[in-house]
């Protein structure tokens, strides 16, 4: 059951990079001799260029070098397309109560915010909420899925 | 320290005597004839325990399709306490009882039955019950009562007489005219639908309250089981909401922060405690009902949440992991200095103090497992009811006898009402037509 839900999962995640690649594919202007780089300034650009999620340790809300790496990244392309305003979604795995980690997701987002603020991007552009451990984004049992559910993703709008 | 010794004992001491008469005896085994009184008197202590035989032929009724319905339920509840073995009708002297004959003693004490049911029952304007119970050995009456309820809840009877039933073996209050709130799943893992639910401490006469639109936790009953209080993401992000259960009525419970949560009624169903986060840090507040400004418990930058009121509202159990990991402290209900009291192995949460004031459940996690279990509020006395993969959220049974909480096997299966007893016993799992979860018992109905 187990193997069955991960083979699962890892299809659905295939999935939805070849939609994000096929996405960015569409989204190339002809003859802009980029050679598959998405529209600067587009989502597509932000997910496939930028990376719209950093990840944590267990019951930690530290930023690690690769997640300050990634929001190094969104903070330039934020302040570079100061069209968008972003939500921090703040999560954390399953592997806890629910209530704490309703917490525990707000205290990862909040530190999010507070670096891109660090780095630049305007406070009042910034809006943040916790889903605790109600919406994984990888299904199973063991610690492949539970590292890539405690993070935090940046979602444009 | 808010909680000198003084008064940490004062919460130890049992306030009914009576209530602790279930493990006074202090005896290993079991069902025996109470010397004092002459007449049968279940005993518990420990692990070591016999469930007392009891025969209860079908209740008389002039549909006796109707007498044997509630009577099935009658032995389910008692079976399904651990307390008591219903002796197999195909065993007994009688099919139907008799409510105002004196038994033949002999022939049911040789079923093994240490205690005889007699009822009747009729379903008119109201249902009415009459029922006796008969020590088989004294050969004495224990109790004899007549009950009514109204003709819309015909399964109520037979929950309310299984109470009488218990409470005169047991002398202890029962648990069965009682209701559970919780949260129903339904659909893949990365996309739950949940709605908040009703049922009958069996898992009967499951009601759904919210149809699943927006995500809805931890649902709490007010004292008189008039409101609920429950996690909504309706706007988005999770706020406590109130439901009216009369009207189906939700309504936010302030504009208190962007982030509010982990909502509990006080004893006299005045107040409620829940956590504001703000920035990250998480702390808890009051409000009374209907009120527009929480007072602050806690302050500080760590996460403090999963508040529980002892039962005289005095006190505060809740969660904090200030020290590093969470761990349960206690607190006076105004708030104030936090002395923490679980000392054991991994982390500890969701603090719930029993209704009998004696205990407080929490979940552990330890040794990548998740543990249900007990400790006394001054964090003494810690046992270990269950420990599973993940087990998760205990709420008590208003008699403080009985626990439920869900355990989920994980993956895209989903998670399970279950019961277990305080000596870590009986462990059942409670049927729902969906996955379930955030289970909160109420007070007895009636």
């Amino acid at each position: 059951m187990s193997v069955m839900t991960r083979t699962y999962v890892y299809f659905k995640a295939l999935i939805a990079v070849l939609l994000v690649v096929g996405l960015a594919a569409c989204a190339r202007t002809p003859g802009d001799g980029t050679g598959g780089a998405a529209t600067p300034g587009s989502q597509q650009e932000f997910l496939v260029t930028v990376g719209d999620r950093v990840f944590f340790d267990t019951d930690s809300s530290v930023l690690s070098p690769q997640a300050i790496d990634t929001l190094n990244k969104q903070a330039a392309w934020l302040t570079r397309y100061t069209q968008y305003r972003v939500m921090i979604e703040g999560h954390a795995d399953e592997r806890g109560t629910r209530e704490y980690n309703i917490a525990l997701g707000a205290r990862r987002a909040a530190a999010v915010v507070n670096y891109l603020v660090s780095k630049g991007v305007a406070a009042n552009r910034i809006d943040s909420r916790s889903f605790g451990k109600e919406r994984p984004v990888a299904i199973c049992n063991d610690i492949s899925c539970w590292s890539q559910n405690r993070r935090a993703v940046t979602v444009l709008q | 320290m808010v909680l000198g010794n003084t008064s940490l004992q004062s919460l130890l001491l049992p306030k009914r005597r009576d209530v602790l008469k279930l493990g006074l005896a202090g005896l290993a085994g079991a069902a025996m004839i109470s010397p004092a009184s002459a007449l049968v008197r279940i005993v518990v202590s420990g692990a070591e325990f016999t469930p007392l035989p009891v025969a209860i032929p079908d209740f008389q009724s002039s549909d006796p399709a109707f007498g044997r319905q509630v009577t099935d339920i009658i032995r389910a509840n008692l079976r399904r306490s651990g307390l008591f073995a219903p002796v197999d009708p195909a065993a007994m002297p009688q099919q139907v009882g008799d409510v105002n004959a004196t038994p033949q003693f002999a022939s049911w004490a040789a079923t093994g039955a240490l205690a005889l049911v007699m009822g009747q029952v009729e379903q008119g304007g109201q249902i009415q019950s009459s029922v006796r119970v008969w020590d088989t050995a004294a050969q004495a009456q224990v109790v004899g009562q007549s009950y009514s309820t109204d003709p819309n809840s015909w399964r109520r009877i037979a929950h309310i007489v299984s109470d009488a039933i218990y409470t005169a073996l047991t002398g202890e209050g029962g648990y069965f005219d009682t209701r559970i709130v919780y949260v129903a799943e339904s659909g893949p893992r990365a996309n739950r639908t949940k709605r908040l639910a009703v049922m009958d401490y069996d898992g009967a006469n499951a009601q759904y309250l919210t149809e699943g639109r927006s995500l809805v936790l931890t649902p709490r009953f007010s004292p008189n089981q008039q409101l609920l209080a429950y996690i909504n993401f309706e706007d988005g992000k999770a706020q406590v909401y109130l439901l009216d259960l009369a009207s189906g009525r939700q309504q936010r419970l302030g504009n208190f922060g962007p982030l509010t949560f982990s909502p509990r009624f006080s004893p006299d169903g005045r107040a409620i405690v829940f956590s504001i986060e703000n920035q990250g840090t998480t702390n808890l507040y009051s409000v009374p009902l209907g009120g527009n400004r929480p007072s602050q418990l806690t302050s500080g930058a760590a996460i403090d949440t999963s508040a529980s009121f002892s039962p005289d509202g005095q006190y505060l159990a809740f969660e904090s992991d200030r020290g590093g990991t969470q761990q349960i402290y206690i607190m006076g209900a105004g708030g104030g200095g936090a002395q923490r009291i679980s000392y054991g192995e991994g982390t500890y949460s969701t603090p719930v103090w029993a209704p009998t004031g004696d205990l407080i459940a929490f979940t552990r996690q330890s040794g990548g497992q998740f543990q249900i279990g007990t400790m006394k509020p001054d964090g003494s006395g810690e046992r270990i009811l269950v420990s599973s993969f993940h087990a998760e959220g205990p709420t008590w049974a208003p008699n403080g006898r009985v626990i439920m909480y869900f355990s989920d096997p994980g993956g895209n299966d989903g998670p399970r009402l279950n019961t277990v007893d305080i000596w870590g016993r009986n462990p059942l799992q409670v049927p729902t037509e969906t996955f379930a979860s955030d289970p909160a018992w109420s007070p007895l109905l009636s």
